[in-house]
């Protein structure tokens, strides 16, 4: 019977020889093959990202300049999606029939089975408004996240906006930014971006098959918390800050307040500028585009992007320069004639007054021309070197006056302004016997020069310290430890030394604070304002006004630079501004005539459609110090004739060159 | 002759099959739980639940066991014809009133509970097989029984494909290693149908005609090695051209006999479509889950994959995804090793048997479970096709635990009782 029983053991081999290959399956899918680890997390897991709250900048006085508000993310599950009520939901976040398609085809075309942001950064009220009805979108659920909020639509150019991460920035960060992420675009929000953007968290989810919540992955083993940005604390003076925009409205310019004694920048007012908040929510696009178009460029960075010659308010700068050099001593007298005659008297480089003798102290305070054109042709020709070596020397005095390269502020996109070479004159010269009369108009910082707005408030700084600066900076106190970062806490000698800066000072003050003197109608009462008024050649229409000052003299608190295109003389209309801030800052009150704040306030200087308020008087008069600011602008029109610039000059060697 | 068998009526029962047995049971309950675990009713006893369902099944399938181990053994060999015959009725009542779920008529409903016929098929089968093989005992095996053998067998398979429940009809042919112990087909038909299996592989892998090319070079090899005896050359060229045929045949009967979902699931395995998201979705997470439980698996109730339905029906064909998620190579070697302990055994104890019935029965008992156990954890890790089949006394359900527990349980009661019956 048991004939086949030999056969028991083919059948129990081939039981064991199938076991055996299962298990060396199991071992090849279990221990050798991992993707199938990594396939599981993949079905299972989600990773929802935590979006950390942006850090607030606050202002000087803990004020806040930038805060997060709510807004509301809606994502859609296009799968989950069905028979919804199409018009309603188009209706509560108000977009149309096509919007709708067009938002569900790209959400199924990155996933159907995923959610994906259906519309960006709801407001609080269109949020309220829809979650009543939520529940009857399948598929569809709110994220909420944060965005910016400016409280007072104050320093736009400084703040500077965010938007979400392109591929570059993302292929940038080493994985750091994923899309849907912001990141900062200019200012500070740029600047310190890596500070302020916080950590992003992230949340393991587990879902089932359906992509249905299902619990935490590993009780939050590997979730991480969102940590919040630092904060920053800014140095500007929000009061200010708003008073400057104020008086800056409708002209374009620029202010700078430096407080000298650390760098720390006061006021930093861009204009035209515009209001931070559109650079917010769901019209960004919109208003980014209108501010780009906008012909009077608010995105401009006028502070430290526009570079200007810096016109009178040069002449402290030389006259330190000179001193320090030894070309001339606060002894030093020269005689005015009404004007600077150069080249063997073919150059005639005109002065607003007729003063005779005149010295250091009082050439600051008459702001004198001709006493400037002496001091460069000494400069440049007195020296026992070349000219060309002569004015490298003093192109190098600039430089460590801050001109021609960049302070260093904390703001992404300065621009060094411009100081030329000698080898630029050599080259247009055609070579390099060139004389002071060749480039006179750098004397009064006309010309070739290029000074940025902060470069010349910096000026002023290094005037009020009697010789250094701090580099200017516009965060004072990063995170919770108020941290200050190291490059500002450094002393940076001007290379003048202190002696020198009295004359120069002495001069200043009595221009503001003596009748005669180029800014005697913004004196402050009580306060010893040093300034000096510059008014800026401008090819290209009605010249631009400057005026610098630091206050008080002794111990001062602020330096201050305010520059303002298209508005004519320096005196009447940089100078009234920045003696307001002068005295808003120094005692919270602003005791300039009324009619004078007035006519700030309302003036409207921009170039495009011209609404400048007409010289009742046209008469021509060589000195307009002496005239009262309303009519002051009138010196406008003299200005053609004020100064020689170099187009003249070169044409006048190149006839000598032809011939 | 042992102890155990001379003692007491316990003591003849072979308690290591019980052991093996409730182990298995037990290991499908736990990961049943684990499997559709339901947070809202945790507990495994939970009636809402399957897991809790089948706690009954296990108990039900316990009360069934212990009163099979009482019945009078002489009953189930006179009642086979009868047993099959009422079952075979049932599979075609079924085809008439049954429940269609999933594309198969399988299912009977009585109030609450649905019966699965062709989960007694086997049972009824196995019985009627023994009946009938164990009466030709005394014969030499020849063809007219083996072809009886084959209508035994036939019949079932016949009514299980019109429902139509193709993996269940398949399990019906694993009987062939009864033919095979009691020496209706002879070791060159195993080999043959290995050959036929790799061939069909091939074929389908390979163009026919290359195919074909390869075989006949290799035929010409042996001819050439062979060709003292000229028998040998003979019976390779038969060979040859039988091979040749057959793989012709393949690739019509591959185009137009099965059906295409049946086609799709060979060419998964076979590697011939790439569908992890369509097809090939099943299979796919059925690797992810068992192939992510690594060394050491997940621990219980801590998988994903299953719990939250990535894997399909993963408390019945697709159970063994959820032990090798939860407990890992580890784990999975114990249960396999636990399943050929009992395979191996129950070879063991059919050899023992004195009766040509019970050791007949016996084979047919190891066969079926065989098939079930490589067919179905074969599936899960790719190495066979997707083919819808429970895994014995693990998988969740009433029908199969209890067929599979009566299959077995009659076997042990024949095993207990082999002292008392007579040699046929």
């Amino acid at each position: 019977m048991n004939s086949f029983f030999a056969r028991k053991y083919v059948i129990q081999g081939i039981f064991i020889a199938i076991a055996l290959i299962i298990v060396a399956r199991l071992f090849y899918l279990q221990i050798i093959d991992d993707k199938y680890i990594l396939s599981a997390n993949n079905n299972v897991l989600r990773k929802v990202v935590v979006y950390p709250a942006r850090g607030v900048i606050l202002d000087r006085n803990n004020e806040v300049l930038v805060q997060n508000e709510p807004v509301y993310d809606l994502l859609v599950t296009p799968r989950e999606a069905k028979e919804i009520d199409t018009a309603l939901l188009c209706r509560l976040i108000d977009i149309d029939v096509k919007g709708f398609n067009d938002r569900m085809d790209k959400a199924k075309k990155h996933s159907p089975y995923r959610a994906s942001i259906f519309e960006k950064q709801l407001s609080s009220e269109t949020y309220a408004s829809l979650q009543e009805h939520l529940y009857k979108f399948s598929g569809f659920y709110v994220q909420n996240r944060t965005v910016r909020n400016y409280p007072d639509s104050i320093a736009a150019q400084f703040l500077g906006y965010i938007t979400e991460v392109n591929d570059k920035d993302i292929e940038r960060s080493n994985g750091f930014y994923s899309p849907g992420d912001y990141i900062g675009k200019s200012g500070v929000e740029r600047a310190y971006e890596e500070l302020l953007r916080g950590k992003r968290g992230v949340k393991n989810l587990m879902v089932d098959a359906l992509n249905r919540p299902k619990g935490v992955f590993m009780e939050g083993k590997y979730d991480t918390l969102a940590v919040t940005g630092d904060g920053l604390v800014s140095s500007l003076d929000k009061t200010l800050q708003i008073l400057g925009e104020k008086l800056m409205k409708n002209k374009l310019g620029s202010i700078v307040a430096i407080e000298p004694s650390t760098g720390e920048i006061l006021t930093f007012v861009s204009s035209e500028t515009y209001d931070p908040n559109m650079m917010v929510g769901r019209q960004l696009g919109n208003n980014y585009m209108k501010l780009l178009e906008d012909e009077n460029r608010p995105m401009f960075i006028r502070p430290i992007q526009a570079s200007y010659p810096p016109g009178s308010v040069f002449k402290v700068v030389a006259a330190l320069t000179a001193q320090q050099a030894g070309v001339i001593d606060d002894k030093t007298t020269f005689y005015c004639p009404g004007g600077y005659s150069y080249g063997g008297g073919r150059g005639f480089m005109k002065c607003t007054h007729v003063d005779g003798s005149t010295d250091l102290v009082k050439s600051i305070q008459r702001s004198c021309n001709t006493y400037y054109g002496y001091v460069y042709a000494r400069m440049i020709e007195s020296r026992g070197m070349p000219t060309t070596k002569a004015y490298d020397l003093w192109r190098e005095a600039l430089g460590q006056f801050g001109l021609g390269h960049t302070l260093g502020i904390d703001l992404p996109g300065e621009k060094p302004g411009l100081v030329p070479t000698s080898d630029y004159y050599t080259k247009s010269y055609g070579n390099a016997t060139w004389r002071s009369s060749f480039n006179i108009s750098l004397s009064i910082g006309q010309g070739e020069l290029g000074i940025t707005p902060l470069q010349m408030a910096n000026i002023m700084a290094i005037v009020a310290n009697r010789g250094f600066y701090y580099r200017p900076h516009l965060i004072k106190g990063i995170g919770e430890e108020k941290i200050v970062k190291k490059e500002f806490t450094e002393k940076i000698y001007a290379g003048v030394d202190a002696k020198y800066y009295e004359p120069v000072i002495e001069g200043m003050s009595r221009a503001v604070n003596i009748p005669g003197g180029t800014g005697y109608s913004v004196r402050i009462n009580g306060i010893e304002m040093c300034g000096k008024t510059g008014t800026v050649q401008n090819p290209h229409g009605e010249n631009h006004a400057v005026f610098f000052a630091f206050a008080p003299r002794e111990n001062p608190k602020i330096a201050i630079a305010v520059f303002v295109e298209n508005a004519g003389y320096g005196g009447t209309w940089a100078g009234p501004i920045a003696s307001m801030l002068v005295e808003q800052y120094l005692t919270d009150t602003i005791t300039l005539a009324k009619h004078l704040q007035d006519r700030i306030y309302n003036a409207s200087l921009l170039p495009a459609p011209k609404k400048v308020e007409q010289p009742k008087n046209s008469t021509i008069k060589a000195d307009s110090t002496k005239k009262n600011t309303q009519q002051a602008n009138t010196t406008r029109a003299t200005n053609n004739e004020l100064v020689v610039h170099h187009s003249q000059v070169r044409r006048r060697n190149e006839q000598v060159a032809a011939r | 002759m042992n102890k155990s068998q001379q003692g007491s009526f316990f003591g003849r029962i072979d308690w290591v099959t019980i052991v093996l047995w409730l182990l298995l049971c037990l290991i499908g309950w736990f990961n049943i739980h684990a499997a559709v675990f339901d947070p809202e009713h945790p507990n495994i006893f939970s009636l809402e639940t399957n897991y809790g369902k089948q706690s009954i099944y296990i108990f039900t399938a316990l009360l069934i066991g212990v009163s099979i181990l009482i019945i009078d053994s002489r009953f189930f060999i006179s009642a086979s014809p009868i047993i099959y015959i009422v079952v075979m009725l049932l599979l075609v009542t079924v085809l008439i009133v049954g429940r269609n779920v999933g594309g198969n008529q399988a299912w009977i409903p009585l109030g609450s509970f649905r019966l699965q016929p062709s989960e007694f098929g086997k049972l009824a089968t196995c019985l009627l097989l023994a009946y009938y093989l164990s009466s030709q005992a005394g014969k030499m095996p020849n063809n007219k029984s083996l072809f009886i053998g084959c209508l035994i067998i036939l019949l079932p398979v016949a009514l299980v494909m019109l429902q139509p429940d193709t993996g269940s009809a398949l399990a019906f042919f694993a009987l062939i290693f009864v033919f095979y112990r009691e020496g209706y087909i002879g070791n060159s038909v195993l080999i043959i149908g290995a050959l036929a299996i790799l061939l069909f592989v091939l074929a389908l892998l390979i163009n026919q005609w290359i195919l074909i090319g390869i075989i006949a070079a290799v035929c010409i090899f042996f001819g050439f090695m062979l060709r003292k005896r000229r028998k040998n050359i003979i019976n390779i060229a038969i060979l040859f051209f039988a091979s040749s045929m057959y793989i012709l045949c393949v690739d019509f009967a591959y185009e137009n006999i099965l059906q295409t979902h049946q086609r799709n699931r060979i060419d998964i395995i076979l590697g011939k479509i790439d569908d992890p998201r369509g097809q090939g979705y099943n299979l796919n997470q059925s690797k992810i889950a068992i192939g992510s439980g690594q060394l050491f698996g997940k621990g219980y109730l801590q998988g994903t994959q299953t719990k939250y339905n990535f894997v399909p029906e993963q408390s019945t064909d697709f159970i063994f995804c959820t032990i090798g998620e939860e407990w890992g190579f580890v784990g999975s070697v114990v249960l396999i090793s636990i399943y050929l302990f009992l395979l191996v055994r129950i070879v063991n104890i059919a050899e023992r048997q004195r009766t040509a019935f019970a050791r007949i029965y016996a084979y047919g008992v190891a066969s079926i479970l065989f098939f079930h156990f490589f067919i179905n954890i074969g599936m899960t890790i790719g190495i066979v096709p997707v083919i819808g089949i429970p895994l014995p006394f693990i998988s969740y359900g009433g029908s199969s635990l209890w067929s599979f527990t009566i299959l077995l349980f009659i076997l042990l009661r024949f095993d207990s009782a082999r002292k008392g019956l007579s040699p046929m």
